[in-house]
């Protein structure tokens, strides 16, 4: 392992390893990512894989946008198949206010450009086959949403920066964050300190007691959210459909399960990511009130990771005032995955020093300092 | 065995694929599991994860004691989602919780 790095990146999950990729592409050398475990071990590796671009703030819906785009030309560019595919986003409205909402969500959207759309009961039925549309007053679909691997996105990205001289250390947790003054000035593992002017923490759930080292608070709770998936069954839809009303989200895989999440309201914070009977009790009920044609398919695997839940549900990004050097690329609320383009992109130009082509101010630790807060409401 | 040979038959993984995983650098079952798709069927690993631990043995040099099992995840069998809604009859919930559904 290097004993000196211009940059460290904690967290091995498509955040720091895109990141990584980024940096070197920009030519910026001697960059050392180091992750706990194995590569998307975190919460990469444990989300539905959806990549949606139908938010309620115009900071997702740009970032979603311009991922999208990235993602397009994505396996070019790494020489990796990631499984990208654009099958669409549904998302169901049962109640006047959420129309309301969905109403003033399209426009945004359709003013930065997006293919987004309101359809009625019967077309959701034809775009989601089976779907019970019993109280859905109408939904909004964007075909141009879709999904990929997060396993693939995140090795083809850490291949990638490997050809190009980045180092990734996988077993090498972060035990100490070295400060001069107020300046990072490295990190210790078990396996011998790294000196380094820059510390990126993209450290997901666990980027909190990461600050925390760096004498940094960050506002962002930990949350568990679980998942499950069935048996492969014959393809019958491609989109992924949202109800916000239940709490749920369900897509059909590549490879023919269906995968499905519902976020508990009463789930409380902490670390805790084992799986429970309850979540799989609720979402087999909650998925059979949506799709009732599914009561025989077998449910094969459930798992769980964490949401690193910002108080608007925004990331939190760049160089924080507090400790110089210190950069942060956390706080995606539970989704991570699919900004991480242009996220990376994004902070790659802001530590080359090369310019953003996309304002990431408003996403600066330091909003939360200052009163009102436009809370993206698109969020399961 | 031959490269062909199949090691996880609910993916249809082959011996040649996971001996490629491991010279590509992975280590665990886990991470041959998510790249590969292995032990991620109707029989959860039940077949392979033994297999595979053993060719990551045979392939880094390091004994079958220190290759830890991947983290095994509910339910232990596939259950239909009406029986865990509680929608089916009571003869196939007795059956479900006999631990043997159809």
């Amino acid at each position: 392992m290097k004993k000196q790095a211009s940059a460290v990146i904690i967290g091995g999950g498509v955040s720091g390893c895109g990141l990584a990729y980024c940096l070197a592409k920009r030519g910026f050398r001697d960059v050392v990512v180091l992750e706990r475990d194995y590569l998307a071990s975190g919460a990469t590796g444990r989300c539905g894989g959806g990549i949606r671009q139908q938010w309620s703030t115009e900071e997702n819906t740009r970032l979603a946008m311009e991922s999208v785009r990235l993602f397009q030309q994505l396996d070019e560019e790494l020489g990796y198949e990631t499984e990208f595919a654009q099958g669409g986003y549904l998302i169901l409205a049962y109640t006047e206010g959420e129309v309301e909402q969905y109403r003033k969500n399209v426009a945004m959207q359709q003013g930065l450009g997006l293919n987004v759309r309101f359809v009625d009961s019967m077309e959701a039925r034809e775009i989601a086959p089976h779907l019970n549309t019993d109280g859905v007053l109408c939904a909004t679909y964007c075909p141009d949403d879709g999904s990929a691997n997060p396993f693939f996105v995140t090795q083809a990205y850490a291949e990638a920066a490997k050809r190009l001289g980045v180092e990734i250390e996988l077993y090498t947790p972060v035990t100490e964050i070295l400060t001069r003054g107020n300046r990072i000035a490295g990190v210790v593992t078990p396996r011998g300190r790294i000196e380094t002017p820059l510390v990126v923490n993209a450290a997901g759930g666990d980027s909190v007691p990461l600050a925390k080292m760096a004498g940094l608070d960050l506002p962002i709770v930990p949350t568990r959210h679980e998942i499950m998936v069935t048996e492969p069954i014959d393809p019958f839809f491609t989109t992924m459909v949202i109800s916000f009303q239940h709490g749920v989200y369900f897509r059909q895989e590549r490879h023919g399960g269906i995968i499905m999440g519902y976020g508990d309201p009463d789930e409380k914070p902490g670390y805790d990511i084992e799986s429970s009977l309850n979540f799989l009790r609720t979402m087999s009920r909650k998925i059979l009130s949506l799709m009732p044609a599914l009561h025989q398919v077998k449910v094969v695997r459930q798992w769980a990771g964490l949401y690193d839940s910002t108080p608007d549900a925004l990331p939190i990004l760049g160089q924080v005032d507090q400790v110089e050097g210190f950069i942060q690329v956390n706080g995606f609320s539970g989704h991570g995955f699919m900004l991480a383009p242009k996220v990376v992109d994004l902070l790659a130009r802001l530590i080359t020093g090369q310019d953003l082509d996309l304002p990431i101010e408003r996403l600066h630790l330091n909003r939360f300092q200052e009163g009102e807060i436009d809370r993206d409401l698109s969020v399961v | 065995m031959t490269e062909e040979t199949i090691i996880c038959r609910c993916e249809d993984v082959t011996y040649g694929q996971i001996v490629r995983a491991i010279e590509d650098g992975c280590t665990t079952v886990e991470e041959i599991k998510r790249m590969l798709r292995c032990g991620m069927g109707a029989c959860q690993g039940r077949t392979c994860v033994r297999l595979i631990s053993q060719i990551i043995a045979e392939r880094t040099g390091r004994s079958m004691h220190e290759i830890m099992p991947p983290t095994s995840r509910p339910p232990s069998m596939p259950i239909e989602l009406a029986i865990l809604a509680g929608e089916a009859d009571d003869k196939r919930n007795v059956s479900a919780s006999g631990g043997g559904t159809t």
